[in-house]
């Protein structure tokens, strides 16, 4: 049966179930299918911090939001068109995100009064007018999957278990995916389980079937395949992406990564992933805890190894003082944050930015430390590759500061020729360099380089460079203790100077400014580029001129912001804190920049910042200065 | 010149370190450095006992690391002419594991104190030793903080009237050894700063075990705990003093009786399972317990190591514990890289220019596929 096609440019999916109901996975396969359609996409996975939470109640809803279209995309999407609810806690959880009659297919076999009960609702909402305006789809998705593996022999639960599949299937009809991937991923995961293999592939298949059969669905969406650029690409995570780029960042240098780490939530995965590639001469240490993951890590980098630290912010407290250690010793070290939402322990599973001050001052002394930050999932490879050429040239510690929603977020990512790849160059020192008053050759650890101001990184079974390093102050040059108040002063400055100076290999920040005639700037560093982005095409859209710049650099911030920010009547920086990029900017450029700050552990929304943005606009070029910015009592909330 | 003309044979802890051309001395390990220590402490003589010692190992001087933490004995690596960290408080065996773990061709020694080793890096030390990494743990044990001026430490014995305990510590103190056998520690030794030929001694069983050693020296502050090891250093109480362990060997102490051995010895005790002292002549030379440093179960090592005073130190056996051979943590994560590497030529490892460039080409071959692993799409 043949049903008519309608076309879509966009569209933004979310599935929703209990933890236990496999939606990351579905949500994972429907943006697999999406990527090898040619779509381009953004997703945002969300789910709690407890593996299995009660079942059934609002804390233990799992989601998998997926935004796929025929062009260009920057985000996830504010608000889901369709809602995939599994359970009655899953619609009650999401159905206040939906836009105004999106549709929502609900399972509606576990609509008991028990579980009803569970999700907070009194009446059966199927049953009332609390749907009214959403175009609802109420389906037995579980008694279909059940009938349809019946042949299987599994057990009612088992059975049930394959709902999930059912579901892609049926919404892979629906959108018209390519079903061969799902296939041969489920027939490769479950190959050692053949009944679970087949019930799923049937599922999958009853799903796709039933769409199509059946008269509640009356139309299949198409969503033309975006143009792209020329070249290979595959989906990639945000912690898939940054593993790569630490491999890539060995690869280049020619130097064994070592990493040394402590399970944490949500960089773990980077532990994971690059544990399997010991063939690249990888070594992961899972350490007995924080401190010990980034001291085998600097340890490994004074053996002249690549020494990378993965964490999150709690780890990061942790590891602040041997972070201080590596400062003073000016040994290379690549500290990834993934950061999350704080203080303390927080919301481990959801994203937030607040730990930029944590990154610039989170250290006893005068102890500054370079940071650089990824914009989006497969940008995480790039800014991995650039902290490493950062840690190695300038021998420096270098904070990493990806986030939650970078981290198990994906895109498709234009995957990069091996060949056009920076190559990083350890330099290490093989000879003396000094010749004391007795005409002896010597090694000096703390002779530095007269244009980085780097010192030599000499490394152990190096003949006659044996010198000792460590965390008292050292004299300029010849590296011993030393007290001296002059010497302190001047090797403090000189710590500074060096990281100052590494923004002389920085590009000049680009602004996006098509027309040229924009007075206000947005301002974003990390994982807000995508929701500015969007917010920012919004608003010129609406015919206004608004100009959008992005920081890759944190720390040494590019020499050309202070004369960028200088250019606009007024500047916006969103961030997913309480305002620490616009402080860092207030302190340097003395700029009144105005905040636009969310922290809800989710990525900000487009159409809120679109608004904010247009308001600004608006307040900027009014002809009484007096009138506020809009959003300046953000920051001091 | 190999290893084994050297004065010092090859041995496995030392295995993978490249040996020196030539012989050396005690003046090349001697870095330029004022020591700072104070008149009379201990430290002093451990590091002239460890200046002595090293060159006889044999090895390349530029493949032997010290790394230390905070407190008095962690200035050590300053003094000697190797490569070297001074670190930071409790942290030296995390950093030391990174370090071993990286490089087979190094020789790594850690130096820490009772505060550094057993108070804040209490967990690094604990885990260093379960995971048998191969490194040297030289902990100076002088049962205070020597350097903040005079707290009492983890070692320090019960009713310590410190600084900051006016009216005596109510801690219960590590017995180091006993902490170590119950990581199950392969390799753990007492010996004492000034007995140079016993500490050389224990230094050079610990520089031959493959895997984590720890010796602790009982180390003498003359500042702050003067006469704490009094019992064990006097010349007229030393023999009832030291429990002397000796591989293979009765163990047995005390002023000699008929036989010119110690009169008092060391039997198992059936009641309890764990050791206690006797009289020799009450229980005859043949019921004594024989040291066997190399028993694979370490609970009469245990047993042993709880022979030690806890308060006032009137007696503790000093010696070697217990020495045994397990696979060691760096050994096996080099070898876990090599099977998974397979034939593929490393860059570290290239016999010269050429190969280092087919490496590094291999290398970038193999990045190319892993980034175009799963599944593609190819947009023209």
């Amino acid at each position: 049966m043949t049903k008519p096609v309608k076309q879509l440019d966009h569209v933004i999916i979310r599935f929703a179930g209990d933890s236990g109901d496999g939606m990351q996975l579905t949500g994972d396969r429907f943006t697999q299918e999406t990527a090898s359609f040619g779509n381009d996409l953004s997703t945002l996975p969300n789910f709690p911090a407890e593996i299995r939470a009660p079942q059934g109640t609002l804390p233990g809803v799992s989601s998998f939001q997926v935004h796929f279209a025929d062009h260009d995309i920057l985000t996830p999407g504010d608000a889901p068109d369709v809602l995939v609810a599994m359970n009655p806690a899953a619609l009650k959880a999401n159905l206040g995100d939906l836009k105004k009659g999106a549709t929502v297919i609900v399972d509606n076999h576990d609509f008991s009064a028990r579980n009803l009960a569970k999700a907070g609702y009194s009446e059966n909402p199927l049953d009332t007018d609390a749907l009214d305006g959403y175009d609802v789809q109420a389906v037995d998705l579980t008694g279909m999957t059940v009938e349809a593996v019946r042949e299987f022999g599994l057990s009612r639960k088992d059975a049930s278990r394959a709902k999930n599949m059912f579901s892609l299937g049926l919404l892979s009809w629906l959108y018209g995916r390519p079903t061969e991937p799902t296939t041969a991923y489920l027939e490769q995961r479950f190959a050692k389980a053949p009944d679970i293999r087949d019930a799923n592939v049937t599922a999958f298949r009853a799903g796709w079937y039933y769409g199509e059969t059946t008269e509640a669905f009356v139309v299949q969406y198409e969503i033309k395949p975006a143009p792209m650029r020329s070249g290979t690409y595959r989906n990639i995570t945000g912690n898939l992406a940054l593993a790569y780029g630490l491999i890539a960042g060995s690869t280049q240098s020619g130097l064994p990564l070592f990493l040394g780490s402590y399970p944490i939530t949500p960089a773990s995965d980077i532990l994971h992933e690059l544990s399997k590639h010991k063939r690249f001469g990888v070594t992961t240490f899972q350490a007995e805890d924080e401190i010990a993951g980034v001291g085998a890590a600097l340890g490994a980098s004074f053996a002249g190894s690549l020494g990378v630290t993965t964490t999150s912010g709690p780890g990061v407290a942790l590891k602040a003082e041997t972070v201080g250690l590596a400062v003073t010793m000016e040994l290379p070290l690549v500290v990834v944050d993934v950061q999350r939402g704080g203080p303390s322990t927080g919301l481990p599973t959801k994203t937030e930015q607040a730990d930029l001050l944590e990154a610039m001052f989170g250290r006893n002394g005068e102890s500054p430390v370079p940071i650089v930050a990824p914009q989006s999932p497969g940008d995480c490879f790039d800014a991995a590759l650039e902290a490493i050429r950062i840690a190695v040239t300038y021998r420096t510690p270098v904070m990493l500061l990806s986030d939650g929603s970078l981290a198990n977020g994906s895109e498709p990512w234009q995957i990069p020729e091996v060949d056009e790849l920076p190559v990083i160059d350890p330099g290490f020192a093989t000879e003396t360099n000094h010749t004391n008053p007795k005409g002896k050759p010597e090694f000096w650890p703390y002779l530095r380089d007269e244009e980085t101001l780097a010192r030599p990184w000499a490394i152990p079974g190096t003949p006659g460079l044996e010198h000792r390093l460590g965390g008292l102050e050292k004299g300029d040059g010849h590296g011993n203790i030393s007290y001296e108040p002059a010497n302190h002063d001047f090797m403090v400055r000189t710590r500074a100077a060096k990281v100052e100076r590494i923004a002389d290999s920085f590009p000049p920040l680009e602004v996006d400014d098509p027309s040229g005639d924009a007075g206000v700037l947005v301002l974003g560093w990390g994982s807000t580029y995508g929701p500015i982005g969007a917010a920012v095409r919004s608003v010129r859209h609406q015919g206004l001129a608004v100009a959008q710049a992005h920081l890759r650099h944190l720390n040494p911030f590019p020499k050309d912001l202070g004369d960028v920010l200088s250019r606009y009547d007024a500047v916006m920086v969103p961030e997913m804190n309480l305002g620490q990029l616009s402080l860092l900017l207030r302190a340097r450029y003395l700029v009144d920049v105005v905040g636009y700050n969310h922290v809800r552990g989710l990525p900000l929304r487009a159409a809120e910042l679109a608004d904010a943005i247009t308001d600004l606009i608006a307040a900027s070029s009014a002809p009484d200065p007096s009138v506020p910015g809009v959003e300046t009592q953000e920051v001091l909330r | 010149m190999t290893r084994t003309e050297l004065p010092f044979p090859g041995v496995p802890g030392l295995e993978g370190v490249p040996v020196a051309d030539a012989p050396q001395n005690r003046k090349e390990f001697t870095s330029d450095q004022e020591v700072r220590w104070c008149p009379g402490c201990g430290d002093y003589a451990v590091l002239a006992a460890v200046q002595g010692f090293l060159p006889d190992l044999g090895l390349k001087r530029e493949n032997i690391v010290f790394v230390s933490g905070i407190g008095c004995s962690s200035r050590f690596p300053y003094y000697l002419d190797t490569y070297g960290m001074h670190s930071i408080h409790g942290r030296a065996p995390a950093i030391a594991t990174g370090l071993a773990t990286a490089r087979s061709d190094l020789s790594v020694w850690v130096v820490t104190g009772d505060g550094d080793a057993l108070s804040i890096g209490g967990n690094h030390l604990i885990h260093v030793l379960r995971r048998n990494v191969n490194l040297k743990i030289l902990l100076f044990n002088n049962r205070i903080y020597g350097l903040t001026k005079g707290q009492y430490s983890p070692t320090s014995e019960p009713g310590k009237v410190t600084k900051s305990t006016p009216m005596g510590s109510v801690d219960n103190p590590f017995n180091s050894v006993s902490l170590a056998l119950g990581a199950e520690a392969t390799f753990v030794a007492r010996t004492v700063d000034s007995d140079r030929k016993h500490l050389t001694h224990v230094l050079s069983a610990a520089a031959a075990h493959r895997g984590t050693a720890l010796v602790e020296i009982y180390q003498n502050c003359p500042i702050f705990n003067d006469g704490a090891f009094d019992a064990i250093k006097g010349n007229d109480t030393k023999q009832d003093a030291i429990i002397p362990l000796v591989h293979g060997e009765p163990i047995r102490f005390g002023a000699p009786g008929d036989d010119g051995l110690g009169a008092r010895g060391v039997v198992r005790d059936p009641a309890t399972g764990g050791v206690v002292v006797v009289e020799v002549a009450e229980v005859g030379s043949e019921a004594l317990l024989v040291h066997d440093a190399h028993a694979e179960d370490p609970s009469t090592a245990f047993a042993l190591s709880r022979l030690t005073d806890a308060g006032h130190l009137h007696q503790a056996p000093v010696g070697i514990f217990r020495s045994v051979d397990h696979p060691t943590y760096d050994d096996q994560t080099r070898d876990q890289i090599a099977t998974a590497r397979g034939s593929v030529p490393s860059v570290e490892g290239a016999a010269g220019p050429a190969d280092a460039a087919d490496a590094a080409a291999d290398n970038r071959e193999a990045l190319a596929g892993l980034l175009h692993s799963g599944d593609t799409w190819t947009v023209a």
